[in-house]
């Protein structure tokens, strides 16, 4: 295979579409007699429901339908748990997963009671008005210290506790690490990550074909495949006779994985009942309570460090928010868990966490899932460690990055992929070297600080390390199929929400076909185009599919080569595959085009010999053994007015390692979005509930995503150290921007506000103005 | 997100406009830019019966000058105007400062000022303008017409003094006065965000450079635009030093009740409103000497 | 109540309209659903996302905060306007492209509309100015560094064009 186009930043082919307004996205699809779907939503958080009647909504003019769970009859099914937990012996694990409607009990708002289908959205929201709801309100389950008193409230009746889930893992011994720590030094963290909130909303169109006996829904999924077989099983359909299509997808981020919400369930059903196309569009109010969110947890934890600065064991003992339901199994908090090893030699760790319902709206990965708030946990420890011990922070550091001649490296605890928790390949120093040389951290420290505090300007630096673990498993696959006009198809089951699959599968086809990536067209997404698979999470799509793209067009070049050589006469050593064809070496005249061995890859007459496939395609699949662990620093100066607690970041660095790089324009682009919303999680983005469990800021102008303004310049770096783990040696990078950033933040407004001489401590994300002058105030006085 | 059914009139003058909200009362709503009103009306938080669309009345888009010292401007003046006007700007220097923060280009292009005054939000910056420059508003009905001080004009949280048959046609600022400068500051979250705390301040020097009058009003901190001219009553008919400054500083944080809200603390909104008095002035004073 | 309708003509991209709306249906779905113009998205319909920016003349405004029936006798663009007739992109969208502005694409249409009016009255802003210009259009996928550099080069083609 040549490399003319991996590793290089080939132009995006999905542009022109998007960039003309000629995408197609969830609610661009027309069809003819479509209804439009409004959700009746709880308004309360945690309710017993006595009576509802739809009556006067089902008498308004252009209300075709009103629906509550009784209708649904035997449809009426709580959600198949999405993610089993990892088999760690010992845990404790209550699966409680979300309903279609709610029927006895409300247990968040914006739980869905009822649905209307009308002749416009316009009018299915005018009937809303017209449903008389009769609730008996119970106390809220918001705090979740709180909800783990026995005098709580339950937020499921028939659990003797709030506790969703309890686990422990640890390896080495920490008792004895402890023992014989020079220092230990023990904190109570607070991280809070927020809602994705991509652009574009969710929403369903459901298409059922009374005729053709087909079920056609287009959905903002990221995995298309198992949203077809559940809900073919849930609809009594067979497989085939249900196709579901993510068409472009206005960013995902996360809770566009979790799988059947209420209206992904509610849309087809109604389809078929009504026999009329249906369509739903999520607004912003809905979004901020019906997609999921990622929050908050405490965290109990502590290191113990011999006089020199090693780690000899971290402690940790966490609760973690849930939300209603807890569908997506463990994913969170284990990712948590596991992130908080860091790039770090951690001979002891001992850590518990307990996962707590809450009337509050169902947690779901977003971007970082959980790492956050393991990362936060264990760089804010080594800070205050250095501290205490006199070390540099960025040297503490660097005296405990696993080194390179340790990998594979066996954490031993158990890992979100039910895999023990080994890191492949890495080479941590050169990437903190190379972060401390782009930010001058040196230099900073000894002249450009003095310099500032003289002017009376309050900057600081802060350096943050961590390790993700990328591309898990199972499995994904891709066809590629060279047709009759020389152009090549591609079709895979990931969704894309903009990571640029489009060009990094086609750059990967194009080396191996000697063909330009213009002409390879990727279907994502379609799960007609491609059968099987799982989905775009957990910074795998390129990882997994992509290694799958590669396998499937290095057996159409076989394939092709094989058919050339025959026709030729000679043997595949001598052929060349480049422009479109086949060439024999130094006989440039003499060539066949790829399209024209396509056609003969299905001949007319005449026999196929015995195993041969016919056609010039192939599918393949991959499945990696365990995932491939990406890692990175990053580090920032910032300013901070020390009166208002206005923050300006001055520069930003980010250097990180994810392997091989397909398109490094794309990948750069993923971790420019990923800080953003790293920026936007340390110091905008709070969700603020009141103590009944209501969102107080439920719009776009109150839920603060940051502007141009707010996010800057980022300056980026990268080393590469190729995973074994697969042939491409690719590791993901789709969430490493945004893990780190809260700890940069902290430690650098600490930094510039020189607060730890004053003995205040930033423990908890998100900060805000407001809350760095409460916190400053508290405790300086 | 969609609006409640209404009835929708395009007003084809100032009587028609006048009349049509003499019969229908609270039930009917002016549409001028429509930048708080439609948001309010797709989340159904406002559900008016009737919109009376008055973008069509061309008379109430003008600026000029009744008399020497003043400067009169249309309800319906859009925000993106008075920003590319820059005789406006000039003679009223304090909208220089406080237009680039209201909303983004795009909501400037239809934002009105009568519509911006009319919905008193007490967060944002034109009615503390207003007050501080000690506006008067013209308010017409189809009974007839009157006109009220800005600061009798804000009755309360997102109220105004209007009656349910009146329109707020102009207002009439007083021009810079000589030997004076003007500053508008703010904080809020981001750019465009309503302020959690902002402040206009005036001051104007007599001959010998000492402090003639200081005119004081924030937004954000209360449930109207608060006129803070009283704090600043000490350092009048004295030199303006940093001293003097600080003192009014104080005097705001003492004389303001802010409440709080999702974006920041009671105690943080009084905090930052008074390191902005402090800016403000100390902008406003340089000014003067800088214009001298 | 009666659904109040209301006769409107109005000119997008050039073409001429004429449709019968009810007067509470908003522009953004007017053009979207009514005359098929999908490109202009909408994510929040309350003015702050910035995603269904269009201009109104030569303003860009949110199409969201407007009524359908308030572009009666208006002219407006939209994002299928930009390319010109034989399919060459405008400046600031191939300056989209070769700095790869765009991911998801979700906001993308919102901002070219902000951005084409806001360089063609400021030929050469300042890197802040471009962020300021910016400022009312969130997107959440690109962390817009390179948006900012796509519309300082754009800002340069523009500019090249003219002259
Ligand atoms: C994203 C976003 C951010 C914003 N940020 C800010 C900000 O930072 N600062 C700020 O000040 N504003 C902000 N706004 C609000 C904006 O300034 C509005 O334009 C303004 O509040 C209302 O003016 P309008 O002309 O749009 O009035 P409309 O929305 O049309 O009307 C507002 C109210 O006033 C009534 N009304 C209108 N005109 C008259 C009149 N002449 N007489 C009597 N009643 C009348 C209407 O009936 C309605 O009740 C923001 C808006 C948005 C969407
Ligand atoms: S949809 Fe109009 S600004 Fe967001
Ligand atoms: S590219 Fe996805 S929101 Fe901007």
């Amino acid at each position: 295979m040549s490399t003319r186009f991996f590793g290089a930043p080939v132009k995006r082919n999905e542009d022109r579409k998007l960039l003309t307004g000629q995408a197609l996205f969830i609610d661009d699809v027309e069809l003819p007699g479509m209804l439009h779907v409004a959700f009746l939503r709880s308004q309360v958080a945690h309710a017993r429901l006595k009576h509802i009647d739809v009556s006067r909504a089902r008498k308004r003019p252009g209300v075709v339908a009103v629906y509550v769970a009784e209708d649904y009859g035997d449809y009426w099914q709580p959600c198949p748990l999405l993610v089993q937990p990892p088999p760690i012996p010992g845990s404790t694990f209550n699966p409680r997963t979300q309903v279609p409607l709610a029927r006895d009990k409300v247990r968040y708002v914006g739980e869905p009671l009822a649905v209307v289908v009308a002749e416009s959205r316009y009018l299915a929201e005018d009937a809303l008005d017209d449903i008389d709801v009769e609730l008996e309100s119970l106390s809220a389950v918001v705090d979740i210290e709180r909800a783990l008193k026995s005098s709580s409230a339950r937020v499921h009746d028939d659990l003797g506790s709030n506790i969703a889930a309890h686990v422990h893992q640890m390896k080495g011994d920490y008792r004895k690490a402890a023992a014989n720590a020079q220092i230990i030094v023990k904190r109570r963290f607070r991280y809070e990550h927020g809602i994705s909130s991509p652009i574009e909303t969710r929403g369903v169109v459901a298409h059922w074909n009374a005729r053709g006996q087909q079920m056609t829904i287009w959905d903002t999924t990221q995995a298309p495949v198992f949203i077809r077989n559940g809900l073919a099983a849930m609809l009594g359909l067979g497989e085939r006779q249900v196709r579901v299509i993510a068409p472009f997808v206005g960013g995902g981020f996360g809770p566009k994985i979790m799988m059947f919400y209420p209206e992904e369930v509610a849309l087809p059903w109604i389809s078929m009942r009504l026999n009329r196309p249906v369509k739903w569009i999520e607004d912003r109010l809905e979004h901020f309570v019906a997609t999921t969110h990622e929050r908050g947890q405490i965290h109990d934890a502590e290191i113990a460090l011999a006089a020199d600065g090693r780690i000899l064991g971290v402690k940790d003992v966490f609760l973690h928010d849930t939300g209603a339901y807890n569908t997506y199994g463990l994913t969170v908090p284990i990712n948590s868990q596991c992130t908080m090893l860091g790039p770090y030699v951690i001979p002891a760790y001992d850590s518990t966490f307990t996962a707590v319902f809450t009337n509050l709206p169902i947690v779901t990965p977003y971007r970082g899932a959980g790492r956050q708030h393991g990362v936060f946990v264990i760089e804010r420890l080594l800070d205050l460690a250095a501290r205490e011990l006199d070390i540099d922070r960025a040297e503490i550091r660097r005296r405990n990055l696993i080194p390179p001649d340790a990998f594979p490296y066996n954490n031993e605890i158990i890992f979100q992929d039910f895999a023990p928790l080994s890191y492949d390949s890495g080479n941590y120093e050169p990437v903190l070297a190379k972060a401390l040389d782009a930010i001058g951290y040196q230099r900073f420290l000894k002249e450009e600080q003095p310099k500032f505090r003289e002017e009376g300007r309050c900057v600081g630096i802060g350096i943050a390390c961590y390790v993700e673990g990328t591309g898990i498993g199972p499995y994904e696959g891709a066809k590629v199929q060279v047709q009759a006009n020389g152009k090549v198809n591609v079709a895979t089951g990931i969704g894309t929400q903009g990571q640029g699959h489009f060009t990094s599968f086609a750059q990967i086809v194009a080396d191996q076909l000697g063909i330009d990536p213009s002409d390879v067209d990727i279907v994502t997404g379609d799960t007609d185009q491609f059968y099987w698979g799982a989905g775009t999470f957990a910074s795998r799509g390129a990882v997994v599919a992509g290694n799958a793209v590669n396998e499937a067009s290095a057996a159409v070049r076989r394939k092709a080569l094989k058919l050339a050589s025959d026709a030729f006469e000679c043997a595949e050593e001598d052929l060349v595959l480049a422009d479109g064809k086949v060439s024999i070496a130094g006989i440039p005249g003499k060539f066949i085009r790829l399209g024209e061995l396509a056609q003969r890859a299905n001949p007319m007459r005449g026999a196929v010999r015995p195993g041969t496939e016919p056609g010039l395609e192939s599918t393949q699949y991959f499945g990696p053994p365990s995932g491939a662990t990406a890692n990175g620093v990053h580090a920032a100066i910032v300013e901070i007015d020390p009166l208002t607690f206005e923050l300006k970041v001055l520069r930003y660095v980010v250097v990180h390692d994810c392997g091989t790089v397909i398109n490094p324009m794309i990948l750069e682009g993923q971790i420019h979005g990923g800080v953003a919303q790293g920026i936007g999680n340390a110091f905008f983005e709070k969700l603020a509930f009141d103590d009944q469990g209501q969102l107080l800021n439920a719009s776009l102008a109150d839920y603060l995503l940051p502007t141009a303004l707010d996010v800057p310049r980022m300056e980026l770096d990268h080393t590469v150290t190729p995973s074994p783990l697969n042939p491409l040696g690719i590791k993901g990078a789709g969430e490493a921007g945004a893990i780190p950033v809260g700890a940069v933040f902290a430690q650098a407004i600490e930094d510039a506000l020189q607060l730890t001489s004053r003995k205040i401590e930033l423990l908890e994300i998100p900060l805000s103005p407001s809350r760095l002058f409460e916190l400053t105030r508290q405790e300086g006085t | 997100m969609k609006p409640a059914p209404f009835k929708y009139v395009l007003a084809s003058s100032l009587d028609h406009a006048l009349a049509l909200k003499a019969e229908h009362g609270d039930e009917a709503r002016f549409l001028a830019g429509g930048q708080s009103l439609i948001p309010a009306m797709n989340f159904r938080l406002a559900r008016p019966s009737v919109l009376i669309d008055i973008n069509g009345l061309t008379s109430l888009a003008g600026i000029d000058r009744p008399e020497a010292g003043q400067v009169r401007v249309g309800a319906l003046m859009r925000y993106r105007a008075l920003e590319r006007d820059g005789e406006f700007l000039r003679s009223c220097p304090l909208f220089a400062d406080a237009l680039p923060h209201i909303a983004h280009p795009q909501i400037r292009n239809r934002g009105t000022i009568g519509g911006n005054l009319s919905h008193a939000d007490p967060a944002s910056e034109l009615p503390a303008l207003a007050v501080a420059m000690q506006a008067k508003m013209r308010i017409r009905s189809a009974a007839g017409g009157r006109t009220v001080a800005a600061s009798d004009f804000f009755a309360g949280l997102l109220t105004t003094d209007l009656a349910s048959d009146e329109m707020l046609v102009d207002i009439t600022y007083p021009v810079l006065a000589p030997r004076s400068g003007a500053c508008f500051m703010e904080v809020a979250r981001r750019r465009g965000d309503f302020a959690i705390a902002g402040v206009a301040a005036v001051v104007t020097l007599d001959e010998e450079r000492r402090c003639a009058s200081v005119r004081l009003a924030l937004c954000g901190v209360g449930e109207t635009p608060v006129d803070a001219g009283a704090a600043a009553l000490p350092m009048v008919g004295s030199r303006v030093t940093g001293e003097s400054i600080d003192a009014v500083a104080a005097g705001v944080r003492e004389l303001i009740a802010p409440s709080g809200n999702v974006h920041a603390s009671a105690d943080y909104q009084r905090h930052v409103a008074g390191e902005l008095v402090r800016r403000a002035i100390r902008t406003a004073h340089q000014r003067i000497s800088h214009a001298a | 109540m009666q659904p109040d309708q209301h006769e409107i003509e109005l000119t997008v991209n050039g073409t001429r309209y004429r449709r019968t709306v009810e007067s509470r249906m908003l522009l953004s779905d007017f053009l979207r659903h009514e005359l098929g113009l999908a490109g202009t998205h909408v994510g929040c319909e309350h003015g702050v996302c910035g995603a269904c920016t269009i201009l109104l003349e030569s303003d860009p405004v949110r199409s969201c905060l407007m009524l359908a029936v308030q572009a009666n006798g208006r002219a407006l663009a939209t994002v299928e306007g930009l390319a010109s007739a034989d399919g060459e992109l405008h400046p600031v969208q191939q300056a989209m492209h070769a700095h790869h502005g765009l991911q998801c694409g979700y906001c993308t249409p919102g901002i070219l509309m902000t951005m084409t009016a806001y360089l063609t009255e400021h030929p050469s802003p300042s890197e802040d100015e471009v962020r300021e210009a910016l400022s009312g259009n969130l997107c959440r996928c690109t962390g817009y560094q390179n948006i900012v550099d796509a519309m300082m080069d754009a800002a340069a083609r523009m500019r090249e064009e003219a002259s």
